[in-house]
């Protein structure tokens, strides 16, 4: 099997391709490779150029915000099902934020440029993509948002 | 409407603000259903309801977890073994623990909300062959306020178990997941046609987990709900706790979710 074929593969049983047309598959498989991560590894870095999407096969990787003479700070975590990258996206293509891995991890790492490239020649593979992503940031923002919320915080007297 | 007087038997620090106080019944043994409460009287400063949060099979010992957050509780923190506390119930609806055998069961617990989770969880884990798959996800705001911590890591070593739990924020040295309660519920795999789901938290975070439930495929009449109100009298008399046309006293705690929809999103409710 070649790397292309394996790539296809990975894509495919990955939920957030979930019924994507084989073609777009192939498509967006020649962007793509096998990376391994090993833990503390850092996959990206604020401000560095968004050349990559990720799937994440497994492991777990942390979204974290770093400021000056703090400890930095865990937004969230992802893992294995999820994607990870949305600056890639978006210009001017830099990180807004850090990724680390957790634990040993594994993705698929797609070419950001190669993948805006292909969006670009073929609308609908994009407009494909963008149907997928919409949801993932829409429900990551909401899921922020409630973060903020601090909900676990004390109302007021409750039964406990 | 008596209060009956029950000694402490142990007071237990679990966090910061939140404590458990093993009570012994006079009787003996106090018979429960899991999800039930008590309302419990600290002689002199007032009542509250308190979920019981023991084992059902353990009648002997009578377990509430409490969040020290007003003048009734701060008494009840106070107290110590060999101290009195009045103690009128158990009053209120159950989890349907029985009803749902045979099925996945997910229980998704917010904060102190894993209290009143704990006794089904104790029941469907002593009868563990009558259920398939069941997940306990729990969500906390910080790694330094899970409740229950030991007991989540000895349920998370059962091989027939799958637990996840997450935290809003991390603090240093944190490995576990950041995130909200919800993002647990797209990880975990349950057969959701056949999947019953108990719910207990902050309202807002119940809002969202049956949403997240509802996109996985979780039907609301599947869904159940604890919910929490003011209570004064705990048997439907005063109107305090009313919940449009129900009181949560008597008619909850635990609601089955297609039953209360339409008036969970009410906010004057």
């Amino acid at each position: 099997m070649s790397q292309f074929e394996g790539i296809d593969k990975l894509l495919r049983d990955h939920p957030f391709f979930s019924g994507m047309k084989p073609d777009y598959l192939e498509l967006i498989a020649g962007c793509g490779a096998n990376e391994r991560i090993d833990a503390g590894q850092y996959l990206f870095r604020e401000g560095e150029a968004a050349d990559r999407f990720y799937l994440i096969r497994h492991g777990a990787v942390a979204v974290e915000l770093h400021a000056p003479g703090r400890e930095p700070m865990v937004l969230q975590t992802l893992g294995e099902g999820e994607i990870l990258g949305s600056s890639w996206i978006v210009p001017p293509y830099r990180w807004l934020f850090d990724a680390r891995a957790v634990q040993l991890t594994r993705v698929v790492g797609l070419d950001a440029k190669c993948l805006r490239d292909k969006c670009e020649a073929d609308h609908s593979l994009g407009f494909d993509l963008m149907k997928r992503f919409a949801p993932v940031l829409s429900a990551r923002l909401a899921a922020a948002r409630l973060q903020l919320f601090d909900m676990y915080g004390k109302p007021g007297e409750r039964r406990g | 409407m008596l209060p009956t007087l029950f000694e402490v038997a142990r007071f237990r620090r679990e966090l910061n603000d939140v404590f458990t106080l093993e009570l012994t019944p006079p009787a003996g043994a106090f018979p429960f259903r899991a999800g039930q409460f008590n309302m419990l009287y600290p002689f002199g400063v007032g009542e509250a309801p308190i979920s019981i949060s023991g084992d059902p099979d353990r009648p002997e010992r009578l377990i509430h977890t409490i969040r020290a957050v007003g003048a009734v509780t701060e008494a009840l923190e106070r107290l110590r073994p060999g101290d009195g506390v009045g103690v009128r119930g158990p009053f209120g609806s159950a989890w349907p623990v029985a009803e749902v055998e045979g099925m996945d069961v997910v229980f998704v617990a917010g904060g102190i909300g894993l209290a009143p989770l704990r006794p089904a969880i104790h029941q469907v884990l002593a009868n563990r062959t009558r259920y398939g798959r069941v997940v306990i996800l729990y969500g906390a705001r910080s790694p330094e306020e899970i409740l229950y911590r030991a007991e989540l890591e000895r349920w998370s070593g059962r091989l027939d178990t799958y637990v996840d739990v997450t935290v809003d924020r991390a603090s240093p040295g944190w490995a576990g997941n950041v995130g909200v309660v919800t993002r647990l519920i797209e990880r975990a795999r349950f057969d959701a046609p056949n999947t019953a789901a108990f719910l207990c938290g902050p309202e807002i975070m119940m809002r969202f987990t049956v949403e997240a439930l509802n996109s996985a495929g979780v039907e609301d009449r599947r869904i159940h709900a604890s919910m929490e109100r003011n209570m004064k009298c705990a048997v439907g008399f005063c109107g305090h706790c009313q919940f449009g046309a129900s009181f949560v006293c008597k008619d909850g705690p635990v609601f089955r979710f297609d039953r209360i929809r339409s008036r969970f999103n009410v906010r004057e409710l």
